[in-house]
């Protein structure tokens, strides 16, 4: 049965799947790193106690979680080209590409979920702390900044990366709008040479390798923050 | 031949020591107080009777078994040796009745019926009868100590360990445990208790077993112990216990 | 926004654009019921799998959770549809490609199911680690086997504890079913850009699918409410104790 299988196609292939991982990678830096300001944002405004501050992020964060990742990729692969058309003034603008919409659809999509983890992380630091901040004179803004968020996301480190894993799993999804990352040349390369079966397994394997990898060093890192009873 | 017998019994953590050769016995109808400081293996002590906690080296006989022994049956040992914990550990989804019925109907193999006489008997005796349809939950600390009592003496215990069964309990409580405790003494059955309730060991105990860093350090009838502690380790710890 | 191209007749098929939100809708509840029923029956197998201390019990659970969760859904549905018909043996693989009915439907079953198995895994198992281990010493203490204490114990405790987040499962397993769309599953995602493409009313048409998917949650989560409200234990879990 394997005598059938070529996996000569894989190495052709290899410097082209590279590019798409490279595409993977990027995708996956800068909407972490976009979703966590974002969704530190949003959580603190869900925290606040003032109502038209809370509930607008409230209903963010719960629409957008209520909603397929693949809904969500449509609307902003629809929605970023007619933004840009209306803020630069310029009926004819050229979008700015699948890339970046797919970024600013991950970033947004991301921050609602990372939001509800920094929310969980900064309500899991004792109200205790907060007292004992104001008792010293600190003013609202410098006891999130000086002695809750640190708390709060050092809790929350490894989390914060199991998302990121499972955001780099995600972003294989911008297959539907075409975007070329590392599933999408895999799946190029599958239809072009006619190899489905090397090609979806060999992406499989890397996959998994990568997050297998990832999250074993999470849990490492895990276990350093808080040592198992 | 004692009903529970130690002997050379040891147990490890890793390289860490828990237990050092502790041999000891306890005869029928004896009442037999553990103390000493906390982490000095006394809790791990009573559990390895029941097997709840497996040792390295050394040998246990309960009731004629050798719990060590691979082919002892122990669920069967278990089911004959009541046990009261530090946390209760009643089971909050069932109501106490419920959790008195569970191993007599699942274990002895009782009838329902049969079972929740013997269940509502048991409350009646620990004062709780009203209380049969309640959840663990809704009990106090010292309610649910009397009912997780009553628990292990649904199954007609040939003898009982309790395992700290005072000290999560609020003061005013503690009493209303102990009583049940005492009551149960001067009927003759055999008890096995770590505890620091030093009024409790004085009242019923027959022996006080003092233990440190995972060594029998005392072993002595309740007057010696209370007269003349042999060792230094003992006398400091009774100082500090009973001084407050 | 104008939903009155929703009543026209559609492009192909004689029904109107409605129908075919309609259909889509409806795929997308019977990919995601069906594939529940595999990942909650196999999710539960390999969670209290993974609880035990026996080897030959946890380690095969262990690395079926670990190779499932870390390969992207998208490859799983790849791989059922398109590599699994190939690499079975040959009387099966034509089968699959030829006499099967609704392939597509079949091969994203089986791909969200067998892949969201491996989530309720780990939840199921979370749930049962988090009782504390004193209650099992409690069980056994009264002379209870292990499978007694399971039965009894851990599992009617362990299931109450995981209703929170396998709800949270059950919600995810909905947002992923649009996952089938990419081996041509025409569920509700996918209609909803189809008829974008047919009618260019994308706003209106996306809106109410991303309607329809919240009304979706919110209906479980009011479901799952009930379930909780039912099975809860007096004086503990959710009644502010």
């Amino acid at each position: 049965m394997f005598s059938a299988f070529d996996f000569d196609v894989i190495q052709r292939a290899l410097p082209y799947l590279w590019q798409g991982m490279t595409t993977t990678l990027w995708l996956t830096l800068l909407a972490m790193v976009g979703g966590i300001v974002l969704g530190t944002l949003l959580a603190l405004m869900r925290l606040s106690s003032i109502k038209i501050i809370s509930v607008p992020a409230g209903i963010y964060v719960n629409l957008l979680r209520a909603t397929p990742l693949i809904l969500v990729i449509f609307w902003f692969y629809f929605l970023v080209p007619i933004a840009v058309k209306h803020i630069s003034g310029d009926s004819y603008a050229q979008g700015i590409g699948p890339f970046y919409s797919a970024l600013i659809a991950f970033t947004l999509f991301e921050a609602a979920y990372y939001c509800e983890i920094i929310r969980a992380g900064i309500q899991s630091v004792p109200a205790g702390q907060v007292n004992a901040g104001y008792a010293l004179g600190l003013t609202y803004q410098q006891t999130t900044r000086l002695v809750v968020l640190p708390q709060a996301f050092r809790n929350m480190v490894p989390i914060l990366l199991t998302q990121g894993i499972i955001l780099f799993q995600d972003t294989s999804l911008v297959y539907v709008v075409g975007l070329t990352d590392f599933m999408g040349a895999a799946s190029k390369v599958a239809q072009r040479d006619g190899r489905l079966v090397e090609m979806y397994l060999f992406a499989a394997l890397i996959y998994f390798i990568l997050c297998f990898l990832a999250s074993y060093v999470v849990r490492r890192l895990q276990l350093r923050i808080t040592p198992p009873r | 031949m004692a009903m529970i017998e130690f002997k050379n019994v040891s147990k490890w953590y890793g390289s860490f020591q828990v237990l050092k050769d502790c041999t000891t016995q306890v005869e029928k109808g004896e009442v037999i107080v553990v103390c000493g400081p906390s982490g000095s293996g006394k809790s791990t002590l009573i559990k390895c009777v029941n097997g709840l906690e497996p040792f390295q080296s050394g040998s246990l006989i309960v009731n004629g078994q050798s719990v060590g022994d691979k082919a002892t049956n122990l669920p069967q040992l278990r089911a004959k040796i009541g046990m009261v914990f530090q946390n209760f550990e009643l089971f909050p989804h069932m109501n106490v009745t419920a959790n008195l019925n569970l191993a007599q109907v699942k274990v002895l193999g009782r009838g329902v019926e049969e079972a929740t006489a013997k269940s509502h008997a048991l409350l009646r005796r620990v004062g709780l009868i009203d209380h049969a349809q309640k959840f663990p939950g809704q009990l106090s600390g010292g309610q649910q100590q009397r009912v997780s009592i009553a628990r292990a003496l649904a199954m007609d215990p040939i003898a009982m360990l309790f395992d700290e069964p005072t000290s999560a309990l609020d003061p005013e409580m503690i009493n209303e445990v102990l009583d049940v405790m005492v009551e149960l003494a001067q009927e003759g059955m055999t008890m096995m208790c770590v505890t620091h309730e030093m009024g409790f060991a004085r009242k019923v105990a027959h022996r006080v077993i003092f233990m440190d860093r995972g060594e029998i350090v005392e072993d002595a009838t309740k007057n010696d112990f209370f007269g003349t502690p042999r060792s230094e380790r003992a006398q400091q710890f009774l100082s500090k216990i009973l001084h407050h | 926004m104008d939903f009155g191209f929703l009543t026209q007749p559609a492009f192909s098929g004689g029904g109107t654009y409605l129908d075919w939100v309609i259909s889509g809708v409806k795929w997308t509840l019977l990919v995601s019921l069906c594939a529940w029923v595999i990942a909650f029956t196999i999710g539960s197998v390999l969670g209290v799998m993974r609880t035990t201390r026996v080897a030959w019990l946890y380690g095969p659970a262990t690395a079926y959770v670990e190779l499932f969760r870390n390969i992207p859904l998208l490859v799983h549905m790849f791989i059922w549809y398109f590599v699994v018909p190939e690499i079975v043996p040959n009387t099966l693989g034509t089968w699959m490609k030829q006499g099967m009915p609704m392939p597509e439907f079949w091969s994203a079953v089986l791909a969200l199911g067998f892949y969201t198995a491996s989530r309720v895994a780990e939840q199921v198992r979370s749930g049962i680690q988090s009782i504390p281990r004193g209650q099992t010493h409690a069980a056994l203490a009264t002379g209870l086997t292990m499978p007694q204490v399971y039965r009894h114990l851990l599992l009617p405790m362990g299931y109450r504890i995981v209703i929170p987040p396998l709800t949270s499962e059950f919600l995810t397993i909905f947002k992923n079913s649009s996952v089938a769309l990419t081996i041509g599953v025409l569920e509700l995602t996918a209609q909803a850009r189809t008829i974008s493409e047919y009618t260019f009313r994308t706003f209106e048409i996306f809106t109410l699918a991303t309607v329809v998917y919240v009304l979706i949650t919110m209906a479980v989560v009011v479901v799952m409410q009930l379930l909780e409200r039912r099975v809860q234990v007096p004086g503990y879990i959710g009644t502010g104790k």
